[in-house]
């Protein structure tokens, strides 16, 4: 059976604001030497036992694209892991 | 002429949108519940505010796939008006009608609050009744109304006149000091190509009656009413 994680994030050049005030508050914290913060979603999605491996990639990668990001504004990328069932 | 008011689950200014077709304008309007499928009957289609699908995964990005949004897209291909507020604008550009996206408000503050806008195209079906660069005072309800297109699109926006409002000072002043919520050149709603689509962050339903402080929002509707 095979596992995706994805993670969707914003593209570069795109202001999340929600990142600056993660990168913001770390700096308050007093934490340094933090150039940059990214903020985004996680998902894990189990598929069944009839999925091969290709199947399940060309899968995650239409979700992602069709739904679970924007790709006006998000990029995503996914690793693809074998569990046993 | 027949309006329909599209009604998702998490909808909730639905009966905003009714009341000020139905009892403020004597329009007729009937609601449209999101598994519907054929929108023939209807001369103009809102897509009202709220949270559709408790916005989960981000605003809008469910609700677009509900039934009705297959009909909506197929709609507003052959001309017929759709106004997105607020969710609904959200929806519409998740759906592709509308280019750009709305990410959380650069303030990341949920913003209720009456603003001004200043109206930029009234060459649409929707805003016919105000005049160029009139300012209006509706209020905004939000926490993702930050609006993003990249450089090409905003270009593409600004040349072919489908910036519908913009927010500004009482003056009409379009600075950054008037830009609530981050949004790319202070915008508050856009057409698409053929302006039979609009949408828009602030409230025109809730700016429609003198009680309500403001009645700016009903030249929308009654821009819409003069179409037929």
């Amino acid at each position: 059976m095979w596992k995706a994680k994805i993670v969707v994030t914003y593209k570069s050049g795109i202001l999340d604001p929600e990142a600056k005030t993660i990168q913001h508050a770390l700096g308050n914290l007093g934490y340094r030497h933090i150039e940059n913060v990214e903020a985004g979603r996680y998902f894990v999605i189990d598929f069944d036992a009839s999925l091969s491996k290709d199947q399940a990639e060309n899968l995650t990668k239409e979700m992602c694209a069709k739904i679970l990001s924007n790709p006006v504004i998000q990029k995503y990328s996914y690793n693809l892991e074998e569990v046993n069932s | 002429m027949k309006f329909g008011v599209v009604v998702f689950p998490g909808s909730n200014c639905e009966h905003d949108a009714y009341y000020v077709l139905k009892k403020v304008l004597s329009a007729e309007v009937f609601y449209i519940w999101h598994k519907e499928t054929s929108l023939r009957l209807f001369d103009a289609i809102i897509l009202p505010g709220g949270f559709s699908y408790g916005d989960y995964l981000r605003a809008g990005a469910v609700a677009r796939f509900s039934p009705v949004m297959k009909e909506i897209v197929e709609y507003a291909k052959d001309g017929g008006p759709v106004l997105g507020i607020c969710n609904g604008f959200q929806i519409l550009l998740e759906a592709g009608l509308l280019p750009g996206a709305l990410i959380a408000n650069a303030g990341l503050r949920f913003l209720c609050q009456d603003v001004f806008l200043k109206v930029g195209s009234t060459d649409s079906a929707f805003t016919k009744t105000y005049t160029e660069g009139q300012v209006l005072k509706m209020p905004i309800a939000h926490y993702h109304g930050n609006y993003f297109a990249d450089e090409e699109v905003l270009k593409c926006l600004q040349d072919e006149d489908r910036i519908a409002f913009q927010y500004s000072s009482a003056e009409g002043d379009i600075s950054e000091q008037y830009n609530p919520n981050g949004s790319k050149l202070n915008i508050a709603g856009i057409f698409n190509e053929n302006k039979n689509v609009l949408g828009m962050m602030p409230h025109p339903e809730r700016a429609a009656e003198k009680i309500l402080s403001s009645e700016d929002g009903l030249g929308i509707f009654k821009s819409l009413l003069e179409n037929n």
